[in-house]
């Protein structure tokens, strides 16, 4: 194999059929495999507090694949992601709790309507675009957080809902080491699932509305029927992974779903890369592990540094925006882009182009 | 009948600090054309350098205040030259994130430096209240809207009859007109932002020698989009009178409603706006062309 891929110039098309398959060559599907061997083996190696981090990357991988559909593909800037995230939790959570639904109803339920949210929201979006459209969204996010903290008698207000452990089929999920499988499943049909829209008609039309709307309006693409199916997809997604933390927390409040955490989103598809599928899942687990890092590093640092310790969420403020003015400065592409750079490198070894 | 006229005072002080806020906004965003979601961090910065000015090294206000603008204006100037000249002409995202990112690195820079608590306000506006007939007007609001009304006079003039304002006006209007007839784009940007810093650094005083001096003033820096919506976001007389109406709106919304709908209206306002007259009151109605 190490001899194919010295000589390889390029992944190279000779049909349509080709250029279409999902895993493009011989070495994509040796990585693909490597990194399922990985995903399984993870839970039996790692610590606690690194499994939990793993599920809360894997939940965070959803939502940020369906912000990605709307923002990097569709080209429509959306700061209601903690929202939309939250429109899914509270839904399934009360379906459960108070309407005594079963959970996969439920979560099932809470996409469908977190789909509907975001296809109304999409209202506005086909008057706005760019800035404005980000302001309108802003507005959206802390009128949905409002309704959320003052329609007591539904949402409970600012007191937190508590959800039993998920029990199906007699089995308890009491551990991460449980909800891990439940995530990893999720996350890789919703990586799939996403990876297929953008072989699809409809997602091609999608990707002509980001690059030229006028354009795309003039090959026939319906553009409004586009966006609307853009943000209802998006919420879909961001709706299906507010439903799961929901469950996996077992605690539903409405501070888990603030402004910082739309922007979380918008950072990890920056980082990872707008408009890639692979990027978003590199982006999401960057912007879990460095804090879990800095943490970790903070904490090992605090026999000698005392004061440290207090002064680490600040400093996790301060690296989390730092990274993001970084990445666009230095890499707008993100993460997706330069392992696309290191693959070249390392293909093309020992040459340099 | 009290009641209103007291809370015409907080909506109005409120409100005057909104305007300056979102002066430097409007500033920045007709000169260049980047949204600035830093605007309330710079808010925060210039009320924290103020805090450490006069409550910690004792100076008086009057070296406190030029301190407080001279280091927003460096700061300004760096974010200027290193965050937003390279990534000129970069898509709407890329900017808003570049910004958020700013406002990040800001805000946890305050918060390294001081902490996360809340300080005690730097007492330099007069305390006591104004008593008109048996109305009470407490004299540090009635002082912030006259010192906001000056500086807010002030910038509008340097704006419209100074050299340097009448550049920015330029460059708002045509960037290769303005490059023409010789005027620097570089530094109308950095212009743009230092001035921007400067309003922000007298409204984070105003306000935290009101309220006190917390992290949390940066939130003051959303409800900025509102009001910058509302007066149109190219226009500097917007922004004073959108400044006013949402102020004025919040403290009535507040004060006779209540239940924390004060918090929300003015995004309903905002979204309103959107819907009917995107480009505000007094903004410039764009059209888009093919």
């Amino acid at each position: 194999m190490t001899t194919a891929t010295a000589t390889r110039t390029g992944t190279y098309h000779r049909s349509y059929r080709s250029d279409q398959r999902l895993v493009q060559s011989h070495a994509a599907r040796v990585r693909l495999l490597l990194a399922l061997v990985v995903l399984l083996a993870l839970p039996f190696v790692l610590e606690p507090f690194w499994l939990t981090v793993a599920c809360q990357a894997g939940i965070a991988v959803i939502a940020a694949l369906g912000l990605n559909i709307l923002t990097g593909f569709t080209g429509q800037i959306s700061l209601a992601t903690g929202g939309f995230l939250a429109v899914g939790a509270y839904t399934s959570a009360l379906l459960t709790q108070r309407a005594g639904l079963p959970v996969p109803l439920s979560v099932a339920a809470a996409v469908l309507v977190t789909a509907a949210a975001g296809a109304l929201l999409s209202l506005p979006a086909l008057r706005l675009r760019g800035l404005y459209l980000a302001i309108a969204s802003l507005a959206a996010q802390e009128i949905i957080i409002f309704a959320v903290r003052n329609w007591e008698f539904v949402t409970g207000g600012n007191d937190a809902i508590s959800l039993p452990r998920l029990e199906l089929f007699g089995f308890v999920f009491r551990r991460d080491f449980h909800w891990y499988w439940v995530i990893l499943v999720f996350a890789v049909l919703a990586v799939v699932t996403a990876r297929n829209l953008f072989r699809t008609g409809a997602g091609r039309q999608l990707m002509a509305v980001r690059d030229q709307e006028v354009a795309a309006e003039a090959m026939g693409v319906d553009i409004a029927r586009a966006k609307v199916t853009a943000f209802a997809v998006s919420s879909g997604y961001i709706g299906l992974a507010g439903a799961l933390t929901a469950h996996y927390t077992g605690i539903v409040t409405w501070e888990r779903f603030t402004l910082e955490v739309s922007v979380l989103y918008l950072a990890i598809i920056i980082v990872g890369g707008l408009g890639s599928i692979a990027g978003t899942v590199y982006g999401a687990a960057f912007m879990f592990l460095l804090p879990a890092v800095i943490t970790q590093t903070g904490q090992r640092l605090q026999s000698s540094y005392p004061s440290l310790i207090e002064r680490l969420p600040a400093i996790q403020i301060m690296i989390f925006g730092l990274v993001i003015v970084l990445f666009l400065i230095l890499e707008p592409r993100g993460l997706d882009r330069i392992w696309q750079r290191v693959k070249g490198t390392l293909g093309r070894w020992p040459f340099r182009y | 009948m009290t009641n209103f006229i007291q809370l015409t005072m907080f909506g109005l002080s409120n409100g005057a600090i909104l305007a300056l806020a979102a002066l430097g906004f409007v500033l920045i965003f007709k000169a260049s054309g980047v949204i600035n979601f830093a605007q309330g961090e710079f808010l925060l910065v210039g009320a924290y350098v103020f805090y450490a000015a006069v409550v910690v090294l004792g100076l008086p206000w009057y070296l406190g205040v030029p301190a407080a603008i001279a280091v927003a204006v460096v700061l300004g100037l760096i974010v200027e030259r290193t965050v937003l000249r390279p990534m000129l002409g970069a898509e709407p995202i890329a900017i808003i994130m570049a910004t958020i990112g700013l406002s990040s690195v800001l805000l946890g820079g305050v918060q390294v430096l001081f902490g996360t608590a809340p300080k005690a306000r730097p007492e330099v506006l007069p305390s006591g209240s104004l008593a008109i007939g048996d109305i009470q007007l407490p004299w540090d609001r009635v002082v912030a809207v006259l010192i906001a009304a000056v500086a807010l006079t002030a910038f509008s003039l340097f704006f419209t009859r100074s050299r340097h304002g009448i550049a920015i006006r330029a460059v708002a209007d045509d960037q290769q007109a303005a490059l023409t007839v010789g005027i620097s784009v570089r530094r109308v940007f950095a212009l743009s932002w230092a001035l921007a810093a400067a309003t922000a650094v007298v409204g984070g005083i105003l306000l935290a020698s009101i309220t006190g001096v917390a992290p949390t003033l940066a939130g003051f820096g959303l409800v900025v989009f509102p009001v910058v919506i509302l007066g149109g976001l190219d226009s500097v007389p917007g922004t004073i009178v959108g400044g006013v109406i949402i102020g004025l709106l919040t403290a009535y919304v507040g004060g006779y409603v209540g239940g924390g709908l004060q918090q929300v209206v003015p995004y309903v306002v905002l979204v309103l706006i959107l819907l009917v007259r995107p480009y505000g009151l007094f903004g410039q109605a764009r059209i888009r062309r093919v």
